[in-house]
């Protein structure tokens, strides 16, 4: 006999318990896990595209004069923008209008700020008295200079910042 | 030649004179070959005017009687397949005229509406659909329900079922924000705000930093970080593209489901029921004696065996003249209710002043009831809570008894109302609560946020609702009569949230008792 060892051990465990995955079997799963894999690349691919990398919205720097005759602690919302503004002894600060629950516009009241939506309050200072807001309004950066007061949107500072008039 | 026309029979007439015969007959063999085997006479061409033909093939080639009840369904999957079919329609003749950009789309509401001919009542036609199908969509999830036809072999199509639900109310949603005026403006911020509610969680948790799926979900519904132009056209093209692509998907995996399943539940003792079948037309005659099936292919008991033929009529004229009844109605419902009511356009799209209250559509008006107390659990939350929980209802209740019955199953018809009146009396008694005593936040003003964004009223009506589910599991000894009780609560609670929300919220989200206490701004 000249059959080496290692092939007799084969043959015997074959006929015994056959190879758990013949060649063709593991070709063919390899060829639709690739298939499968690449599908995949190709569909995460796809659905890269409908998340914006720019997003195209209006500036949300502004500038505006208070009025002079606005009184103490009360609120002045600039036409067309969803911020109140106040002055007070210590300065002007600004308090988004756009409520922390889904994003409707609160409009201010005797106690502060109500949402027509579902019925959240807000206190004069933007913390949450009643309803289902999850977070205080925010407080807005402004700057003051001559020319007026430039509030950003963008930038929350934490509550209670005031800056001074100049 | 002469002599060939005269002595017709002889030989063939000339090429001539065939081509003019072939002319005259060619309308009549034009209709013959359009049909393959002759007009619906007889029991084999009706059975082929069935199965040869490309849009009627997937209907079953005989019908079970029992099928053909009114009682079996009302019609309604195909009363919402019909009002699916006239938005379609109704919808692509809106888009010859309709723009989906934020500064004309108003107006070009107001064009179809005012100028296009036809315009307002194909408008109205396409929302007065739309609703009749969220209505029907509903009741027929509560018929195929009620009448245990979730059971095997069915439980699949019940699951698609419930993905259909969800796409319907998603075009719904999506369908009214395109007119851009007050509701859709604001309807699509909230919506998109209830995209990012999961925020209230990750903030809480102070992980928004590092994970943040309501930010994404929020960012790939608008396109933008605020509501805008991009946030219309991705609405848009959900509307008339990704979302109807899905529901034909599903309902062609539900329609073929249907039939591979073995049609419509029907209980064991169906020809006994029925009675015998004289007197229906026409009557099984001509068919071959024996049955053939492909064995070797279909699995489980063909509809025949140890049964015979007998409670079985062929589909045309039968199942084809019930389902154009139910198509017709559907029509004539949605045409008369176009004809006297006009779909609502409000004011132009105003991004500082939303409107007081901002009302969503009734079939929402539930919802908003819930989000009006925590937007992730009332928004999110209780919503995939519910649609998980009725998707597994076949695979968690796997008895057999009452298959095919109205109420069937242990407790029945007083299972049903007793069931009814505790789902009603609990969630009248958590809304009560929450309207005279107010929520968490009211009782316990610092309670953290992740308490006051989890415990929901809708939160408590689950857990009171599967609470008695559970309680009647262990009394009737029974997983039907658990999810009889189950669903007829969330039936009742969605009911009765809907109406506070329509009826009894004002300004403000405060509860009056009618609109006519509202206080004037």
């Amino acid at each position: 006999m000249t059959t080496q060892p290692g092939r007799s051990a084969e043959s015997q465990r074959s006929r015994l318990d056959p190879e758990p995955i013949p060649r063709r079997d593991f070709l063919g799963i390899s060829a639709l896990l690739a298939a499968g894999a690449a599908l995949s690349v190709a569909l995460v691919g796809m659905l890269r595209l409908p998340k914006a990398a720019v997003l195209a919205s209006p500036s949300k720097r502004f500038r505006v004069a208070l009025p002079e005759s606005l009184a103490e602690g009360a609120p002045y919302v600039p036409p067309g923008r969803s911020v109140a503004l106040f002055r007070d002894r210590e300065g002007v600060y600004a308090i988004s209008m756009i409520c922390t629950h889904l994003g409707c516009i609160v409009k201010p009241s005797a106690t502060g700020f109500d949402c027509p939506c579902h019925g959240s309050r807000f206190a004069a200072d933007g913390t949450v008295l009643r309803g289902p807001a999850p977070k205080p309004l925010s407080w807005l950066g402004v700057t003051v200079a001559a020319s007026g007061v430039t509030v950003d949107e963008d930038k929350a500072v934490p509550a209670g910042t005031r800056e001074h008039l100049a | 030649m002469s002599g060939a026309s005269a002595e017709s029979t002889a030989g063939p007439a000339p090429a001539l004179v065939r081509f003019g015969r072939n002319l005259v007959a060619a309308p009549r063999r034009f209709v013959e070959t359009m049909f393959r085997s002759g007009a619906p006479t007889s029991d084999r061409t009706r059975s082929t005017f069935v199965f040869g033909n490309v849009f009627l093939h997937l209907h079953p080639a005989r019908t079970h009687r029992w099928s053909l009840r009114w009682a079996t369904t009302w019609g309604l999957g195909i009363a919402s397949f019909a009002a699916l079919g006239l938005t379609l329609v109704t919808g692509v003749l809106l888009m010859f005229y309709y723009k989906p950009y934020p500064d004309v789309a108003y107006d070009s509401i107001k064009d179809i509406h005012f100028v296009v001919p036809t315009g307002r009542f194909i408008r109205n036609i396409h929302r007065w659909a739309g609703n009749v199908m969220v209505v029907t969509v509903i009741l027929h999830m509560a018929r195929a329900f009620y009448t245990a036809a979730y059971r095997r072999p069915r439980e699949f199509n019940w699951v698609i079922g419930m993905l259909l639900l969800v796409v319907t109310l998603a075009l719904a949603f999506t369908g009214y924000l395109l007119p851009w005026d007050q509701l859709a403006y604001w309807a699509i911020t909230i919506g998109a705000n209830i995209a990012q509610s999961p925020r209230e969680v990750t903030d809480a948790l102070a992980m928004t930093g590092s994970f943040d799926p309501g930010g994404f979900q929020k960012l790939l519904l608008l396109g933008s970080d605020t509501v805008g132009a991009e946030a219309l056209i991705r609405f848009y093209l959900l509307h008339v593209m990704i979302l109807p692509l899905g529901i034909a998907l599903l309902l062609a995996v539900h329609f073929w489901r249907i039939r591979k399943d073995g049609g419509l539940t029907r209980p064991d003792d169906a020809a006994l029921r029925l009675g015998p079948t004289q007197g229906v037309y026409p009557v099984f005659r001509e068919a071959p004696q024996r049955t053939y099936q492909l064995a070797a292919i279909v699995r489980g008991k063909t509809a025949a065996v140890g049964r015979g033929p007998e409670g079985t009529v062929p589909a045309m004229p039968h199942l084809l003249y019930a389902e154009l009844a139910v198509l017709m109605v559907t029509t004539f419902l949605c045409l008369l209710l176009a004809l006297f009511l006009d779909a609502p356009l409000k004011e132009l799209a105003n991004p500082a002043v939303p409107e007081n209250p901002a009302k969503a559509p009734w079939y929402f008006l539930g919802l908003q009831e819930l989000v009006a107390f925590s937007a992730f659990m009332g928004g999110i939350g209780i919503p995939t809570i519910v649609v998980i929980g009725l998707a597994l209802i076949p695979y968690l209740d796997r008895e057999t008894d009452g298959t095919g019955q109205w109420f069937g199953g242990p407790g029945g018809r007083r299972l049903v109302l007793a069931s009814a009146v505790f789902g009603l009396a609990a969630v009248f008694g958590v809304e009560a609560i929450a309207i005279r005593f107010g929520w968490i936040r009211e009782w316990w003003p610092h309670a953290p946020q992740l308490l006051i964004t989890a415990i929901n009223p809708g939160t408590v009506l689950t857990a009171i609702y599967g609470a008695y589910s559970i309680f009647l599991v262990r009394r009737y000894d029974s997983t039907r009569a658990g999810a009889l009780g189950l669903f007829t609560c969330f039936l009742a609670g969605f009911v009765v949230l809907t109406v506070i929300g329509t009826h009894f919220r004002g300004p403000n989200w405060e509860f009056f008792w009618s609109p006519a206490e509202w206080p004037g701004h």
